[in-house]
């Protein structure tokens, strides 16, 4: 296995303190400045996709709509029910923000710059395994749902608090199991190696069913639509976050948003070739570096906030079954059965010193062979239970006056006009 | 997997769709007419020379499914005359925090003197302001009337108002509205 020289790395740790607060200080006005950002744009585009125009009244086309809503919100009586565990049901909100905060920390912007003469990455900092880091503390924030939940002394409180926590345990699992292709293929688990080590090629390219499997597990990790089914804003009372109001609200709805914005870096890091230029452009010598890498990286997450949008403006929420069974019985075997092979293949052109081509020959077609004699068969199979359907579906009109009461149709039957059956019936 | 490509179809029309002409219409900015036949808040029409053409029969108030119509009904004495026949509506009023829009009271009334209009912006902010007196009601005086009180034009009787006979107030309607405001002005 190719193992990367520990000398980018190097370049962490060592930032006087002052260089430090600025990037703290940067990565923290980023976020807030991305949430409001996003909360405008989902509301705009969702409201277009749906043929209204959104909110269009304060600030240029509606923009500080996210602004408002903080206002407003800070600005709302705070409740706190006679029931609740205080101690806690304080805490969990700040847990949840905190931690949606601290996983950009290792968030690589760009390559190295100069900060008035302090040649240093545009990265808070970095070390060997700071993509477990991140998952350790996406773990941590699922703490402050659980405890909103658990001290709120509310039965949809808690019940919410459970599937929201039962959810995004799940779909961490899928999560971190997609992230293992890129660590066999990077040899690193820190980001800024991960990005260096797709210099040439994305990891999308390399490892598209491991990105597929991140992008749904990444969905279903900051609890959006279609998988909001614990909070269900217009079949629930709201899950975890019943019980709260005024600026604790403030502080889930703030770290929904950042989530959102952080999976999209982690996937734009991962996947995306993180702060390089896209191919055609990444030919122009000088777009990588300074400071214009930093346009690549956001354009790269508002794509994949356009796509959380898109997605939520499309697909229908799931029930709770489905839902489960897709992390569970879809997405962690498949992630599992993926893992194997480029573990497979990687440990072949290892030892066997076969070039990529062969390699990609040896195990690939077979497998690719395989996959499509499944989908096919898959695709038979419902093929023909829909003319079954549709065979059912022609079955004779029934008479709704069977047995002298009047019967609604059963699916599949066509209801006869009472007219016609009155008719028939005098006609004997 | 076989819906598949009909979830990607799914993607595909709500993506078309942002382009697409958008159906909401900037109220307070742009107010969009309504439907001709549509219910807004109502009206007491006049006969065309002033004279109102409500009745005071109550029909309106029965018919009304939300009870939101009130009516005093009161006799006409010559010389303080407001509409052409024996009775006129001396009290109306529409509760329109109780006003459902039906339109039974439109079609309930037997001489055309209750109809609706197209105006819809009835939002106020204390319940009696949303009760609409007469005065609220009645339709503006056009050109050709004159402000009742007033007899009926001559030789006129009240069913020559019903079938439409009269088309303006007469020379002596006018003057002796002109003679009660300066009697008026006198005391």
């Amino acid at each position: 296995m190719r193992i990367l020289p520990n000398v980018e790395l190097a370049a962490f740790g060592i930032d006087p303190w002052w260089v430090t607060l600025i990037k703290v200080v940067a990565v923290f006005v980023t976020l807030v400045l991305m949430t409001l950002l996003a909360i405008w744009g989902e509301r705009r585009i969702v409201a277009r996709m749906q043929m209204r125009v959104g909110p269009n009244r304060v600030g240029p086309g509606g923009s500080l709509i996210g602004l408002m809503d903080g206002v407003k919100l800070a600005l709302k009586e705070d409740i706190i029910p006679f029931t609740v565990d205080r101690v806690v049901y304080i805490l969990a909100p700040i847990i949840s923000a905190t931690t949606a905060f601290m996983t950009f920390a290792v968030i690589p912007f760009g390559p190295e710059v100069s900060f008035f003469g302090v040649i240093t990455p545009l990265q808070l900092t970095d070390f060997p395994v700071s993509v477990l880091y991140v998952l350790a503390i996406a773990s941590v924030g699922i703490y402050g749902i659980v405890l909103a939940g658990w001290s709120s002394g509310s039965t949809y409180a808690l019940l919410g608090g459970l599937r929201s926590s039962a959810q995004m345990v799940s779909y961490e699992i899928a999560m971190g199991l997609s992230f293992v292709a890129v660590f066999l293929y990077a040899g690193s688990m820190s980001t800024s190696q991960i990005v260096a080590a797709q210099e040439r090629t994305w990891y999308i390219l390399l490892l598209l069913p491991s990105f597929l499997i991140y992008v749904i597990s990444m969905v279903g990790e900051t609890n959006r639509a279609p998988f909001d089914l614990p909070e269900a804003e217009g079949e629930l009372v709201g899950g975890f976050h019943t019980e709260y109001s005024s600026l604790k609200f403030a502080l889930f709805f703030l770290a929904e948003y950042i989530n959102m914005v952080t999976v999209s870096a982690l996937a734009t890091t991962l996947f995306l070739g993180g702060w390089r230029a896209p191919f055609p452009i990444s030919l122009i010598p000088g777009v990588n570096e300074g400071w214009i890498p930093l346009i690549w990286f956001f354009s790269k997450i508002a794509v994949f906030i356009f796509v959380f949008i898109w997605i939520r403006g499309t697909l229908p929420r799931f029930r709770y079954d489905q839902f489960m069974n897709l992390g569970w019985k879809i997405l962690i075997p498949s992630s599992l059965a993926w893992i194997s092979i480029v573990a497979i293949t990687r440990g072949l052109r290892n030892s066997l010193d076969l070039p990529t081509g062969q390699t990609i020959a040896l195990l690939g077609l077979p497998l690719i062979a395989v996959a499509l004699a499944v989908f096919v068969a898959d695709w038979r199979k419902a093929n023909a239970e829909i003319q079954r359907e549709e065979e059912v579906f022609v079955i004779k009109e029934i008479n709704p006056f069977a047995g002298g009461h009047p019967v609604p149709p059963l699916p599949g039957q066509v209801l006869v006009e009472p007219t016609d059956v009155k008719q028939r019936i005098l006609n004997g | 997997m076989a819906e598949l490509p009909q979830m990607m179809r799914a993607f595909g029309v709500t993506f078309l769709s942002m382009f697409r002409k958008v159906t909401t219409e900037q109220y307070p900015e742009e107010k969009v007419p309504t439907q001709e036949r549509f219910h807004g808040k109502h009206q007491l029409n006049r006969h065309p020379d002033g004279l109102e053409k409500c009745v005071g029969c109550e029909l309106c108030a029965w018919a009304c499914p939300a009870d939101a119509i009130y009516v005093e009904g009161a006799s006409n004495e010559e010389g303080d005359r407001f509409s052409p026949g024996e009775r006129y509506g001396r009290v109306y009023q529409i509760n329109y925090l109780r006003c459902i829009g039906c339109g039974l009271c439109i079609e309930a009334c037997p001489t055309r003197a209750l109809t609706m209009t197209n105006e819809y912006e009835l939002a106020d902010n204390s319940r009696t302001k949303l009760i609409y007196e007469k005065e609220d009601l009645l339709a503006p005086i056009q050109p050709g009337m004159v402000q009742p009180p007033h007899s009926m034009i001559d030789d006129f009787v009240a069913q020559d108002y019903y079938d439409g006979k009269v088309t303006g107030a007469s020379a002596e309607q006018f003057a002796e509205v002109e003679l009660i405001k300066q009697k008026n002005q006198g005391i």
